[in-house]
């Protein structure tokens, strides 16, 4: 039997950052919490935030679950997760100014050059191509889970455009609307200075040809996108526009949007479009979302693009497994955050431990995402084990496992009353001139029973996720 | 060998354009093979967007024209002395490593064929033979004849046909050097025709190789041959469209006639 983490009891006493939540909890009586959770679903309802947490698709208009047990993090706890969390950010950094530099930690065979150079997300494109500041991601978003009082792994990074963090606001914003007292028994962290420290990280990588106060946009897909509400969403909170690809055009050196009173420069693109998408004349030619020619703009210095172009190379699932060596190497620190231990099926021992241990590991397609050709081991019968066998020793390279990982639980509402259920973290990490870290994050949770599955289309809900003051 | 370049490439559209966006790939680079002397390029009605070079060392200059606008010309002429390397790119500024020109391209996607075609020419050493036995390998199965093939034919669609021009020969030896593990690239640049008539294209096409020891090294399969100094090398890309002297696109709903003038020749000092 696998003991979880409960973060907020421990041995039958209450974890100190959760002390007032534990008042707050035995004092509300059951019709209060009903009328408090119809009210937060009215809200969420009312401001039309609906859209699927890191494009995982399902019902766009979907409600996700809101729950309203905040998660607690001590100022201590805090500290030393932003520390890893900065640490992370600084060594991806790193590695793609190296990577479409000289490419030092290839030559020093620290990682293979097959994973970096004939990488999907690799963009020859942009080898040799400085970004301004030197920077290529401007947004980390690190899914972090929880094993113990001191043990946190980091599941994946995600250094081009992470999704969600509109959830961290506004998760906030009605806590705050709904019980205005619990903020003001407990010293919490604001989280609301997102978009300002946003706009701040954008601005400060304006190029060096923008003169006086830079113009930043936000290009988006358009309203169909999955995640068009917090693209539009942190446009008016920063103040900026909220374009796409057909307001913006490319004459002589630079990018213009065009507005009411003729066209405008514009120095910094906050841009949630993938790479393939951005130019036609750069990348796939039948993409209608993108601006012509700006990849010339953007490669002889006369707009910044956030996240850089071929950012994408540092987040890969294969790659992952190298940023403890990335921290090791461009920083010569070791790293703060664990690695889930990954064992690569390419590799024969590897492989073989794998093969032998099926029942207890997860295993995953290299360049899988959203759940898919994966293999949850302890939930799955011996026929499917050995079915999944066959096709691992048939394309070993394809497959990466890793221990099915006891994550931690908090309480959560749910029908019966409270009951302990399993989360994840996603803090968002902002590095421009600065590195900042907002304290607080989005923190999902496994709304069933036992499910250490978090995503929304498998019934995962969010919740405030609260850092103390110290 | 000192080679002057005369080309006018004009673009007429059936009805006015809103704009048209350009990205040339249209300036030689230096090498120890060549030294540009004097190169000039004119865009009629055009405004001169950003110049960089890229990590694989070319000249990259963005264009921007305003509508409305028919009919464009761009016009490029320069002088360039060339020497004979063998094919060998010796003293190339570039960045771009090695490795990122196995990967494949819809264009160079190598089909069964293909790969039984790379295989068949034990190629595993990944040295000057195998190269070389490659490049002949598809002068030998893809045989040049104009107006077989168009722009966006594939390697495989080439081979299957058994004829193509030097577009289809190159991609097609991109193929099954990458699919042999040898990185590969798509050179553009232009060739001093010959009076004898061996020579054909003046607007011409290869592949470069990446062998160890040597590096960079070119091969001709239309000619049977490694460049020399009747090749004046602009560019190089994954495949053709990568590697595309003029690219761009018009705003608009007309449709668009192309009409090219092209002269290299041998100056008399």
């Amino acid at each position: 039997m696998t003991q979880y983490f409960n973060e907020m009891y421990e041995g039958g006493e209450v974890r100190l950052p959760y002390a007032q939540l534990d008042d707050w909890m035995r004092n509300m009586p059951a019709e209060l919490r009903q009328m408090k959770q119809a009210e937060a679903e009215a809200l969420f309802r009312r401001i039309g935030i609906t859209f699927a947490v890191y494009g995982e698709g399902g019902d766009p208009d979907r409600l996700i679950p809101f729950d309203m047990f905040p998660r607690v993090f001590s100022a201590l706890e805090w500290s030393k997760l932003e520390r890893g969390v900065k640490q992370r950010a600084r060594a991806l950094n790193a590695f793609l100014a190296d990577v479409y530099g000289r490419g030092e930690i290839v030559r020093a065979g620290r990682i293979p050059a097959k994973l970096v150079y004939q990488n999907d997300a690799y963009e020859k494109e942009v080898v040799g191509i400085l970004p301004p500041k030197g920077v290529y991601s401007h947004i980390v978003g690190v899914d972090l889970v929880r094993t113990g009082p001191e043990d946190f792994f980091v599941l994946e990074d995600n250094c081009r455009t992470p999704s969600g963090v509109s959830y961290m606001l506004e998760n906030r914003e009605i806590m705050m609307r709904m019980f205005p007292q619990l903020f003001r028994d407990n010293r919490i962290e604001p989280v609301d200075v997102y978009p300002d420290l946003l706009r701040r990280t954008l601005a400060s990588v304006a190029p060096t040809k923008c003169n006086g106060e830079p113009t930043i946009v936000i290009l988006t897909p358009g309203h169909f996108n999955s995640a068009y509400y917090e693209h539009s969403f942190l446009a008016d909170l920063m103040g900026v526009e909220l374009v796409e690809g057909q307001d913006l055009f490319v004459e002589g050196e630079y990018v213009y949007m065009r507005t009411t009173e003729g066209p405008r420069r514009v120095d910094v693109i906050y841009r949630r479009l993938d790479d393939a998408y951005i130019d036609p004349l750069c990348f796939r030619p039948d993409s209608m979302l993108g601006v012509p020619g700006l990849m010339d703009v953007y490669r002889s210095g006369g707009v910044a693009i956030c996240s850089a172009p071929g950012a994408g190379v540092a987040d890969d699932k294969a790659v992952y497994t190298f940023v403890p060596e990335m921290i090791r190497f461009y920083l010569g620190e070791e790293p703060i955050l664990n690695n889930v231990p990954t064992w690569q099926c390419a590799k024969t021992d590897d492989c073989k431990y794998v093969l032998e241990n099926l029942k207890d590991l997860v295993v995953k397609e290299v360049h899988g995402s959203g759940g898919y050709g994966m293999l949850v081991g302890p939930k799955c019968t011996a026929t499917e084990i050995a079915e999944f066998a066959l096709r691992i020793k048939a394309k070993p390279h394809n497959y990466i496992a890793q221990p099915t990982l006891a994550l931690s639980t908090t309480p959560t509402f749910v029908e019966q009353g409270i009951a302990p259920r399993h989360v994840d973290l996603r803090p968002y990490c902002l590095v421009g001139e600065r590195i900042e870290l907002v304290p607080g994050g989005l923190t999902r949770v496994a709304l069933t029973e036992g499910s250490l599955v978090v995503n929304s289309s498998q019934g995962g809900g969010v919740k405030d996720t609260w850092v103390l003051a110290g | 060998m000192l080679l002057t370049v005369d080309h006018v490439t004009t673009y007429r559209y059936s009805q006015p354009v809103r704009g048209v966006v350009q990205t040339h790939r249209l300036q030689p680079t230096a090498f120890d093979g060549q030294t540009v002397l004097d190169w000039q390029i004119t865009v009629t009605d055009g405004i001169k967007g950003g110049h960089f070079r890229d990590g694989a060392g070319d000249h990259v200059q963005a264009w921007t024209i305003q509508g409305p606008v028919s009919e464009i010309t761009v016009t490029v002429q320069g002088r360039v002395q060339t020497t004979d390397l063998v094919g060998v790119l010796r003293g190339h500024r570039e960045r771009t490593p090695p490795q990122c020109y196995l990967q494949s391209t819809h264009a160079t996607d190598a089909d069964m064929a293909l790969a039984d075609l790379a295989a068949s020419a034990n190629a595993g050493a990944g040295d000057l033979a195998a190269a070389h036995r490659l490049s002949a390998l598809i002068a030998d199965t893809i045989a040049y004849t104009p107006g077989a093939t168009h722009a966006a034919t594939t390697a495989a669609e080439a081979l299957a046909l058994g004829q193509g021009v030097c577009q289809d020969q190159t991609h097609a030896l991109l193929a099954i050097a990458r699919r042999a593990g040898i990185p590969a690239r798509y050179i553009s640049g232009y060739l001093h025709a010959t009076e004898d008539g061996t020579l054909h294209e003046a607007a011409h096409a290869w592949a470069e190789l990446h062998l160890p020891d040597l590096g960079w090294v070119g091969f001709d399969p239309a000619n049977r041959c490694c460049p020399d100094d009747r090749y004046i090398r602009l560019g190089s890309g994954l495949d053709a469209m990568d590697a595309a002297p003029i690219k761009g696109i018009a705003r608009g709903p007309g449709t668009e006639q192309l009409d090219v003038h092209l002269a290299v020749q041998q100056s008399g000092q």
